[in-house]
């Protein structure tokens, strides 16, 4: 057993060895999540932290006793107690199943503030006004629209630090995730619905933005930049688009659409009115406008559990209906405040 | 013609990667091989007789055992293909399309057709022999289930070779998987291979409670039996609750592909979003499904080598239960970031979190057996000593996943992945070896080498935290899963570099198993089971010879303990007298039956033609498939009866007094 | 690893029918955990419906399509032949195998009506050009309702080949058990009918 912990701790220090390599090797990797430069990535790594902390609690505790109970009573040793009926202890049960009760409840209650806090379509607290920006998912790069700006851009996006930014959420193509970690967490982008995200930058820089969900054949390339500057520097970048960049029209939107890869940013001094409500709409399900939608979808909820009554073992196909009647009606809602915009 | 013949080979046969003209030489030479081999030694008739259509559990749980290192080794190639492929920035050693494909059979393989099959077959080896039954409830239903999922496999694999295989990750999410997205026929293949594998999967499900709630030996009450035939009931549980949702799902995809239905599509009303609801309804159960038999593993090892009761058992029998149960309330944690709002995720996270209590107390469980016992670190115990720790930080690190909000962070990045890879081969997979060096005596009548056995656990194991800690670091960085490549500039080389060189010492372990095994066959006579008993086990499973005879018990076992061998044991070890033997009766045992291979072959036919779209082929398939069912029920001579004189020739034979 | 095929000794019959007695109820009790898996199947192909009956993408509406006297006389014809399959079993128990295979008989025909009346049913909806691929609705509902008439289809084919066991063999332990089972099948089929009945049909058109 001395060996195994030898092997062990050999096997952990490798690739710690390899980070330390690695990050001494090259000083500006970035590092993520653990380099947060947004108030949102910023509560969750303290987030994580706290949690992390609270779980070594019972990790410490629990890989200290196997070894050294496997080192104690280890049957080459003679002389160590060996009792074979002991096989229950009150005491001990309540305090096995008690300290994770604790543990768990500490870290569901923590989970339960912070959830709402960081709630993604909640607008940020801040002194300045929010700066909204429309994502669509595309196949397979980014199109970011600037509705008060008036601009567009693919591949980046730049806004103004130390202003919240309200990213509106869409695709036009299969799902996937809009994340730039040091910013904050991601969201989904999904055709026929509006999601939102609220970020703010602290300081000024370029933050690697992500497509992180498999979205067909080349979404490894739907990396972005997320470039927070002064505001003053960004006015002067808007007027820059405005003055020397071509407009997108709504046939070069749809050439933009279609399967491909761009791998260079490309920026635009116009797009046409409403496209993002336009491509939202495309997808809309039902049988008229996103409200009609919400409430039948309620209704159909209330069906299948009438449905349900009296069949066995059915509760959590209930449940799977009323969970797909809060995401939709969780999606109209935001269509709807999309619409009072 | 000759060019009509010509196009249609090239759609239908993959072309133009080396790899897979290398793979359908393999094929064919292989099979040629086999076809030889068994017509040259005219082995035709004893496959047929004694595997093909057996309906001996211990035989079927072989082949399953069989079928899932095979796939074990096809899965295993994917991952270390992955792993070459991201070991350095901008390598082309695979295109995207390419890797895509790659990562959702790594994904399909070792879930459905290498940890299932693999529980499967231990549980058909272990479950009837330890409640002291002399089969399943259902034998030739057992082999339908075999041949089924066999079918289903051989299908999905065939995919490599045949019309490409499928590349919209493992659970398939539409709209990506709808025909719009993918036209080819992978996704048939998938959608094909599962569903038939599937049904298999229920059917053994259903089989398995009955065996454990009506065939126990008289005196075995619910509360003595052995941990891991009640983790197969927890399992089993899951099973028929969960895999109608899967039969469904894939049967609403199918219908959206085929029939041009609307039930996921972006267009015509669909609800993509349904479709993954759906599939985490069947998909978190699931992986619960793997886990719980693994617990039951570990429960009876750690009893066994430490020479002491299972610390807890109700507590035990508890958490296996409460963790069945729970597992269906947590299915949304696998989309927090798809906008359901908060509430919802409050909900989700906290109900997912609640697993790890009973969870928790499983592994306290463990630890408390060990307290006090006599512990001997023979090969089942030493890979139950590498997965205590190992699943542990991967619980952790999953109770870190299940915090909503800090999920918006992990979702879908490399910390999600080097998490349940940390639950699944260090739970699953160790779990399943640990079971598999601890019956393979029972099983074949002989152990496998120690001495390899230790090279094989420190390979795995090294090989396992050198792969999978960096893939947490990364994560946090900021990678995302199934990128088929990353540029220098992200700083990630290192860390990749090192995790690729981990999954290659995970491999080099595989390789020194299969030596260990083909070593172990070599040896058997010194590495021969004796006495039946080689662990100085606790349970029934111990008390007959190894292998075990094909009729299980000479006379039906009773019970009164809780692992009632070990307390008869230290019974007569006082001085006591042992059990009065009951006198030799005829034994009752079903009869071989072909129906189930070729039900499973016709179904094999029928999924290809649907994957084609080729009527002429999938409904004399189904037809066929009917016809067999058909043709067993008008069968009214089902079984026999061993005379007494044959029992006893094979009990004195195995030197066992009668 | 011996041959078990060869040691069929056929005087099996002869001793201990305990055992397959033990084999029925250990059959019916897998039965009823079959019908737990169908009773999931079938919930969740309900909750399909429940979700997306709104999504009509400018096709029929329910209460544009479904015409209900059928419906209801499908219903009624299948809600007899639950009653004449009880019958069956019950002349079954008193041992009458000549009402038993009659009563089978008529459920057998009633459950081919209900199944020629479905295929007409959807014929006509197709004819009119309201298919699978017309809405998110209409998938919906062919695939519930139509897996409600696949389930019937299959249990006449069953019924068929237990009606032909049946005349051979007579009533014994073997086909007393078969027929409590299918019998079991068809009162759940008809269970799940009247949910079909009533959530898809009579709160479509309400």
């Amino acid at each position: 057993m001395k060996m195994k912990g030898w092997y062990r701790r050999l096997a952990a220090g490798l690739p710690l060895a390899a980070m330390v390599f690695l990050l001494s090797g090259c000083g500006d990797v970035n590092m993520g999540i653990l380099d947060p430069q947004g108030t949102v990535a910023r509560q969750q790594l303290n987030l994580i932290i706290i949690a992390s902390i609270l779980c070594l609690v019972i990790l410490v505790p629990v890989l200290v006793m196997t070894y050294v109970f496997a080192w104690k009573y280890r049957a080459k040793k003679e002389d160590a107690e060996y009792k074979p009926n002991w096989s229950h202890s009150g005491k001990i049960e309540t305090v096995m199943w008690g300290v994770p009760i604790v543990v768990i409840l500490i870290i569901a209650i923590l989970t339960s503030i912070y959830t709402h806090k960081l709630e993604p379509s909640k607008p940020l607290e801040s002194e300045a006004d929010a700066i909204t920006i429309e994502v669509t998912a595309l196949d397979w790069k980014w199109l970011f629209t600037y509705p008060d700006q008036g601009i567009a851009t693919v591949n980046y996006v730049q806004f103004p630090e130390d202003v919240p930014v309200h990213f509106k959420l869409t695709a036009d193509a299969p799902m996937n995730s809009f994340w730039i970690p040091q910013l904050g967490g991601q969201v989904y982008t999904m055709s026929g619905m509006a999601m939102h995200l609220n970020l703010m930058a602290d300081e000024p820089g370029e933050y690697p933005g992500k497509g992180a969900n498999f979205s067909g054949e080349h979404f490894g390339k739907m990396g972005f930049i997320a470039k927070a500057t002064s505001q003053e520097d960004f006015d002067k970048w808007v007027e820059d688009v405005k003055q020397s960049s071509p407009a997108l029209t709504q046939q070069g939107y749809d050439e933009l659409a279609e399967q491909g890869v761009l791998d260079t940013k490309v920026t635009y001094s116009s797009f046409p009115d409403g496209l993002f409500d336009r491509i939202v709409n495309k997808y809309a399900t039902g049988t008229g406008s996103g409200h009609q939608h919400g409430s039948s979808a309620a209704d159909s909820g209330e069906a299948a559990d009438e449905g349900m009554d009296g069949m066995d073992m059915t509760s959590m196909d209930m449940s799977s209906a009323e969970g797909v009647t809060d995401a939709a009606q969780a999606s109209d809602s935001n269509q709807q405040m999309h619409q009072h915009d | 013609m000759w060019d009509k013949i010509k196009d249609f080979s090239s759609d239908f046969f993959v072309t133009g990667d080396p790899m897979i003209y290398g793979a359908d030489v393999a094929i064919v030479l292989v099979s040629v091989a086999i076809l030889f081999v068994l017509t040259y030694f005219k082995k035709w008739g004893w496959l047929w007789r004694e595997w093909l259509t057996t309906v001996d559990h211990k035989k079927i749980g072989i082949m399953y055992i069989l079928a899932s290192l095979l796939m074990l080794f096809r899965g295993g190639m994917d991952a270390l293909l992955m792993r070459a492929q991201l070991a350095a920035p901008d390598l082309e050693f695979l295109k995207p399309e390419h890797y895509n494909e790659i990562f959702t059979t790594h994904g399909v393989i070792m879930i459905l057709f290498m940890a299932m099959p693999l529980m499967f077959g231990l549980f058909n080896i272990a479950v009837p022999l330890q409640i002291g039954a002399r089969d399943v409830a259902f034998p030739v239903l057992n082999s339908v289930s075999f041949w089924l999922f066999f079918a289903g496999a051989m299908l999905f694999n065939l995919s490599f070779v045949i019309g490409g295989s499928p590349n919209g990750g493992w659970l398939a999410y539409p709209p990506l998987t709808e025909k719009m997205f993918s036209p080819g026929v992978g996704q048939d293949f998938y959608i094909w291979g599962i569903q038939i594998s599937g049904i298999g999967s229920l059917a053994t499900g259903i089989n398995f409670i009955i065996t454990i709630l009506k065939m126990r030996a008289p005196g075995m009450k619910l509360m003595k039996m052995p941990m891991f035939s009640w983790s197969v009931l927890a399992s089993c549980l899951t099973i028929i609750l969960a895999f109608p949702i899967l039969t469904v799902t894939l049967a609403l995809l199918f219908i959206d592909r085929f029939a041009g239905a609307h039930f996921f599509t972006l267009d015509g009303g669909g609800n993509p979003m349904m479709y993954i609801n759906l599939i985490w309804m069947w998909g978190h159960p699931e992986v619960y499904i793997v886990i719980l038999p693994a617990f039951g593993i570990f429960s009876e090892v750690v009893a066994t080598f430490s020479k002491k009761r299972l610390f807890g058992y109700k507590s035990m029998v508890f958490a296996l239960m409460s963790i069945s149960i729970v597992s269906f309330f947590t299915w949304a944690h696998h989309f927090f970031t798809m906008g359901s709002g908060a509430d919802v995720n409050v909900f989700f996270a906290i109900s997912t979190m609640i697993i790890a209590i009973p969870t928790g107390v499983k592994v306290f469980n463990w630890i408390l057996t060990m307290y006090k016992g006599k512990i001997t670190f023979k090969q089942p115990m030493l890979w139950t000593m590498g997965f205590i720790p190992c699943f542990v930080v991967g619980g952790m690190t999953g109770v870190l996943l299940s915090i909503a909000p800090a999920d918006f962070q992990f979702h879908n990045s490399y910390f999600l992945i080097a998490h349940f890879h940390q639950v699944l081969i260090g739970g699953v997979v160790f779990g399943y070896f640990a079971g598999l060096y601890y019956w393979w005596p029972k099983m074949f009548g002989f152990s496998l080498d120690e001495k390899l056995g230790r090279w094989v656990f420190w390979l795995w194991n090294i090989g396992f935290y050198v792969c999978f800690m960096p893939q947490y670091l990364v994560g946090l960085m900021g990678m995302t899963r199934r990128y088929s490549t990353y540029g220098w500039d992200t700083g990630w080389f290192g860390l990749n570099l090192t995790s690729t060189i981990g999954a290659f010492l995970m491999g080099a372990g595989f390789l020194v198993q299969v030596w260990q095994i083909l070593y172990s066959i070599k040896n058997m006579q010194k590495l021969k089971d004796t006495t039946g008993d080689p662990w100085d086990g606790r349970t029934l499973e111990w008390t007959i010879q190894s292998p075990a005879p094909f009729y299980n018990f000479a006379t039906d076992p009773v019970v009164s303990e809780t692992d009632d061998f070990w307390e008869e044991k230290q019974r007569i070890a006082a001085g006591g007298k042992p059990r009065p033997k009951p006198a030799l009766a005829p034994i009752h045992m079903p009869k071989n039956s072909g129906m189930p291979v070729v039900m499973a072959g016709f179904f094999f036919f029928a999924g290809f033609g649907f994957v084609f779209d080729w009527m002429w082929m999938a409904i004399p398939g189904l037809i066929g498939v009917a016809a067999s069912m058909l043709v067993h029920s008008f069968r009214y001579d089902t079984d026999f009866y061993i005379p007494v004189d044959e029992v006893r020739r094979t009990e004195l034979a195995a030197g066992r007094e009668v | 690893m011996a041959n078990h095929s060869n040691h069929a000794v056929s005087a099996a019959h002869g001793h201990g029918h305990e055992g397959h007695h033990d084999q029925d109820a250990l059959r019916q009790m897998g039965f009823w955990f079959f019908l737990i898996t169908d009773c999931i199947l079938f919930a969740t192909l309900f909750a399909t419906y429940a979700v997306l009956h709104n999504n009509t993408a400018g096709g029929p509406t329910a209460k544009e399509l479904f015409e209900m006297p059928g419906i209801i006389a499908e219903t009624f014809i299948l809600l007899t032949s639950s009653f004449t399959s009880g019958l069956a079993v019950l002349s079954m128990n008193r041992g009458d195998k000549k009402g038993l295979i009659g009563w089978l008989i008529v459920t057998l025909v009633l459950g081919a009506a209900f199944v020629g009346m479905e295929v007409t049913e959807f014929a006509n909806m197709m004819s009119e050009g309201h298919k699978m691929s017309t809405s998110a609705f209409l998938s919906s509902f062919f695939t519930l309702v139509g897996t409600h008439g696949c389930h019937v289809t299959l249990g006449i084919f069953w019924m068929i080949a237990l009606i032909i066991q049946l005349s051979r063999r007579g009533i014994n332990s073997t086909t007393k058990r078969k027929v409590n089972i299918i019998s079991m099948y068809w009162h759940f089929l008809d269970a799940v009918w009247i949910f079909v009945f009533t959530i898809v049909y009579m709160m479509g058109v309400m």
